[in-house]
């Protein structure tokens, strides 16, 4: 009788179980296409400039480069639009954006780790044509030609493992690569200047043997002519109207700091050295934005963040810190910059710690927040568009 | 106390009643033929654990495989045959995880990481998972010192009266170009000594197709691919060699242990990268041993002993990635006495002191060279008055890290480091009536997990200043057995428990510069974990002989990240469940007997998860199911010979799903195998 009755209990317990396993069990759903989200974050304003594209890098292996497009002319923020505009590309863009930028019509956006660039209409985003360059980094136009740096040349053994990095001469009619140029290790951003072009090798895989040169190619005959030492593991290169070069380095995070560099292209030398890390920087006019926050291995930890303009004329810093409310303060890791060309509003992204959605900040001239939003993962590049 | 043993012999519930010696031989026989027993604990809080037909029905390959139907547990796989297979019980980080096989910890000191997919289920016997602790006194120390523990047990020889030998011949085959042969033969040299030899081969391919897909709105497809899974491959071999005996009141074990194994390493797929070139190399050995003695009513004592060398080397050669050849040679010493004093009819005390030394060498440049020594100190106590059990433990952890810091070559400095903490727990049971097996357990620990030698000194991205990862765990809950002779229900259990974890300086990868190539370790994460844990084990006779057993667990899980108060909101971290970790998940196994035909079923379901702790669609992981289906017929021959056949399909319904984002795992996959025995 007690066996009976217990039994009854343990099956109808059993039973009681399943359902609710059942009950809990949320079923899949077809994987439908990114939708991308707008968001209203200020008034319309119209300028020549009617919008900019943001590329988030997306953390190595995650497969979420993406794209937002901010509208002036209607003040919305559009994130997460490349699935929208192309939705029959599987895996939407791939693997961590590196570089983006705007040539006649077209939109290119570098994405490292898929080894390739996507092409696209620049008012649309949508995808017309793709090159594949194996670690391609950084995007620069001249011409009719792109110039798109890559850290993946031949492998040399001799007797140790070598590869060094090239310059992809890219035809923008018909997405063809049709020439390369061999530079430093691991070569970085790149800059035109009065037929050369000069490009920052930094030798990062190269630990703790680091490049310390600027490689500088002959337009015309597309070889490289020379080599100028500037200072270890350089990355960014802006040239300003003097056809002075703005070389920034990252140092090696430890002893060597990151620096600024001015490379006086026609007297072909060095004319200035900042004591001003670099994370990331943005020419516009004769004001040189720069943001950063320095890691360093001596104690473990991200130096205080640097926001500041550099005047290009007088080659001092003009304004130590160009955010005036405090926002600095919530901002963990400044990560991008760009300056609206017609209203100077200065856009920064926060990465933040690099796994979680970044922001991105709109201040004003007077370095008042005007707006910030929600981007996608390492939100890093900016191009506007006419 | 009555010693209860419930034994399902052939499947059916034999015996109830109190363990003689003298029946020892012939249910020992049974037990080659598939014998399911519930042991008697002597733990305050028992494990779960799959032992015997239970684990040899289950389509489960490896141990991670086997593991997965447990309470509580998330198994981390990266895929296919050779895929990295790590396990997080309640939420904590498999870095928490102790896995002991039979009963010293495999260790790893470079990393931390116990491959749990690279233990075949070949060779065990029983593998069970324990929250907290093994709620047992009579112990090495360094079993008080994880969050929690899987123990794996290899098989041991039992021999039929006159038996020599046992030969176990196994060859299986099946999707991913497998071929899985293994041989095991057991000897008894004398009463009191036995011997098992063991070796399996593994090779295979690794290949199979994935598919993905996505839809519009309204339902139109908008793109759908599908392509082969590449650099899967996996070439191990493991030999086993273990020697049993009993002398004069003492049990002593020695085992030697050798694996080795090339395989691919199939990274993530990403736009335009469908395929990795990855390589990883292992070879790992250990030898150990164990010797027991109860030396008088009033004292025990168990000793241990363990040398490993572990060599690994990574290749990465993809000439569009920066090219990474390293590596490392691990060696380990570990000794361990435990004594038990008994004060008491029903009070014991044991004292254990365990001694671990671990080096790493590596090719990397700048190596430090790190040497640990860990100097492991527990006292426990065990109480028990009629239905009340308790055990308290303190264990006392001192470790001291010594590296070399150098530069091209020449030393910088010499470095060290040194480390003491307590970490006390305590366990309680209550069983109210003697009538009913219904028992109430609750059970406080703290523990904490060192930081690996990676963590610490790998070139560049290892943080010396890091401190351990600290996890303070709570759980009340509840037990109820039932055995009968006869009737329809045989046996049941179910068990209750709801937990709250505490994980405080997490230690977290976060990149360094402004290239996504280099990382860094940081003590910068919280987590609280809130979770209901559900299991229940039916066993039913019904009709014609048939036996049929079903296992569920079920698990609901808040948790939560809060690492960053100031970042709330709708896509804020914090409150935001961690990545992976769903909030429902739970198994259904059905195991089936006919005579020699077993049948069984499998059901695991993993609820919706987000990839990271901002739970937004942008981060969000489907759910996933997968049913699998097997049967296995034994065929006997003339004497004890037998053949058994056994074919599996898994993932019946062909989903195709992915356990970390962007590793796709495999759709609708089968396996044969055929054994012959003696």
């Amino acid at each position: 009788m007690v066996r009976q009755s217990s039994h009854n209990r343990f099956w109808s317990l059993a039973l009681w179980s399943v359902a609710l396993l059942a009950l809990c069990a949320s079923c899949r759903h077809e994987d439908v296409i990114f939708i991308p989200e707008h968001v209203q974050v200020a008034q319309p304003e119209y300028t020549s400039v009617s919008g900019f594209y943001l590329l988030n890098e997306g953390n190595m292996g995650s497969n979420k480069c993406t794209l937002d497009y901010y509208d002036y002319t209607t003040g919305l923020y559009h994130r997460n639009i490349f699935a929208d505009a192309n939705p029959t590309q599987a895996l939407e863009m791939g693997d961590v954006g590196n570089d983006i930028g705007i040539y006649g019509s077209k939109l290119y956006a570098v994405v490292n780790c898929s080894n390739k660039i996507d092409v696209m209409d620049a008012r649309s985003a949508a995808k017309v044509g793709q090159v594949d360059i194996p670690n391609c980094r950084y995007i620069r136009f001249h011409g009719k030609y792109a110039y798109v740096t890559s850290y993946a040349g031949p492998v040399e053994i001799d007797p140790d493992y070598k590869q060094r990095g090239y310059v992809a001469k890219i035809d923008t009619t018909t997405l063809q690569v049709v020439a390369t140029c061999m530079v430093g290790f691991q070569p970085d951003e790149l800059e035109i200047v009065e037929g050369k072009i000069y490009v920052a090798n930094s030798g990062g895989y190269m630990v703790p043997n680091y490049e310390n040169t600027l490689s500088v190619i002959d337009l015309a005959t597309f070889k490289e002519e020379a080599r100028v030492p500037i200072a270890i593991n350089l990355q960014r290169v802006r040239c300003d109207q003097r056809g002075i070069l703005w070389v920034a380095s990252r140092g090696d995070y430890y002893e060597t700091q990151s620096h600024l560099y001015a490379y006086d292209t026609r007297k072909q030398r060095l004319v200035k050295e900042l004591d001003v890390p670099v994370g990331n920087m943005w020419l516009d006019g004769d004001s040189l934005y720069i943001i950063s926050s320095e890691w360093s291995y001596l104690d473990a930890s991200y130096g205080g963040a640097t926001y500041c303009i550099v005047d290009t004329r007088t080659m001092q810093v003009a304004n130590p810190m160009f955010i005036a409310d405090g926002t600095q303060n919530s901002i963990k890791r400044p990560y991008g910059v760009a300056v609206n060309p017609i209203t100077k509003d200065i856009l920064v992204t926060d990465a933040r710690n690099y796994v979680l959605p970044g922001n991105i900040y709109c201040f004003d001239r007077t370095g008042t927040l005007r707006w910030r939003e929600r981007t996608g993962d390492i939100p890093a590049h900016i191009v506007f568009t006419k | 106390m009555p010693v209860v043993w419930c034994v399902l012999s052939l499947c059916l519930w034999v015996a109830s009643a109190h363990a003689q010696i003298s029946r020892l031989d012939s249910m020992q026989y049974l037990q080659n033929v598939t014998v399911y027993g519930v042991k008697p604990y002597a733990e305050v809080i028992p494990a779960q654990t799959l032992s015997g037909a239970k684990l040899e029905a289950l389509s489960s390959h490896s141990v991670a495989d086997a593991i997965r139907y447990f309470a509580g547990v998330q198994i981390k796989d990266y895929g296919g045959v050779g895929g990295l297979k790590t396990v997080d019980v309640r939420s904590m980080g498999s870095n928490h995880m102790g896995v002991f096989y039979d009963g010293i910890q495999l260790g790893n000191a470079q990393n931390g990481q116990v491959d749990l997919g690279r233990f075949s289920l070949d060779n065990i016997d029983e593998v069970a998972l324990y929250n907290g602790q093994k709620s047992e006194i009579f112990q090495s120390a360094r079993d008080f010192g994880t969050s929690g523990s899987i123990y794996l047990r290899t098989r041991r020889p039992q021999f039929a009266m006159g038996q020599t030998d046992h030969l176990l011949v196994t060859m299986r085959t099946g999707s991913f170009g497998l071929a899985n042969p293994s041989v095991r033969w057991e000897h008894k040299f004398s009463p009191h000594v036995s011997l098992s030899l063991n070796t399996e081969g593994t090779l295979a391919s690794g290949k199979y197709h994935f598919r993905y897909r996505k839809f519009f709105s309204d339902g139109e497809l908008a793109w759908d691919t599908t392509a082969v899974r590449r650099n899967g491959d996996v070439q191990a071999l493991r030999a086993e060699a273990s020697l049993f005996g009993t002398y004069d009141g003492s049990r002593w074990m020695g085992k030697l242990y050798y694996y080795v194994s090339e395989r691919g390493i199939p990274g993530a797929i990403v736009n335009n990268v469908w395929k990795t070139a990855q390589r990883q190399w292992d070879r790992n050995f250990f030898a150990q041993g164990s010797y027991e003695r109860k030396c008088s009513e009033r004292y025990e004592l168990r000793a241990q002993a363990k040398y490993a060398r572990d060599y690994l080397r990574y290749l990465n050669p993809d000439t569009t990635l920066m090219l990474i050849d390293n590596k490392f040679w691990q060696d380990e010493i570990y000794l361990s006495t435990a004594h038990k004093v008994t004060l008491a009819r029903d009070w014991d005390v044991n004292l254990a002191v365990d001694y671990q030394w671990n080096y790493l060498n590596s090719t990397q440049v700048n190596f430090v060279y790190p040497t640990r020594h860990s100097l492991l100190t527990a006292l426990a106590t065990a109480y028990t008055w009629r239905g009340f059990k308790a055990q308290a433990s303190l264990l006392h952890t001192h470790i001291a890290d010594r590296y070399t810091t150098r530069n091209d070559g020449t030393v910088l400095a010499h470095h060290r480091k040194r480390l003491d903490r307590f970490t006390p727990a305590v366990f309680v049971s209550y069983r109210p009536w003697a009538a009913h097996d219904l028992s109430f357990r609750a059970y406080y620990k703290t523990a904490f997990r060192m930081p690996t030698f990676n963590d610490l000194y790998y070139t560049d991205m290892g943080n010396v200043q890091l401190r351990p990862e600290r996890a303070m765990q709570v759980n009340v809950g509840a037990q109820y057995q039932l055995f009968t002779e006869r009737g329809f229900v045989a046996s049941a259990r179910l068990t209750a428990d709801a937990y709250y974890n505490r994980i405080t300086d997490k230690i977290v990868a976060i990149p360094t510069g402004s290239g996504q190539y280099r990382w860094m370790m940081m003590n910068i994460g919280e987590v609280r974990i809130r979770g209901i844990d559900l299991t229940a084990a039916v066993a039913l006779r019904l009709p014609a002989d048939i036996i049929a057993e079903f296992t569920l667990s079920y698990t609901h899980q808040h948790a939560q990240d809060y690492s960053d108060p100031t970042d709330r909101g709708e896509a804020g971290s914090y409150h935001g469940q961690i990545a992976y970790v769903p909030w429902h998940n739970g198994s259904v196994a059905t195991h089936l007997k006919w005579r020699d035909l077993d049948v069984n079923h499998s059901f695991i379901y993993v609820g919706e998860r987000y990839h990271n702790s901002s739970n937004i669609p942008a981060n969000y992981e489907q759910p996933w199911y997968t049913h699998d289906l097997s049967a296995s017929y034994r065929f006997a021959l003339r004497g004890t010979r037998y053949i058994k056949v056994t074919a599996e399909a898994n993932n019946l319904f062909n989903q195709q799903y992915e356990v970390i984002l962007n590793y796709p795992m495999p759709g609708r996959n089968y396996r044969l195998g055929v054994a012959f025995g003696f």
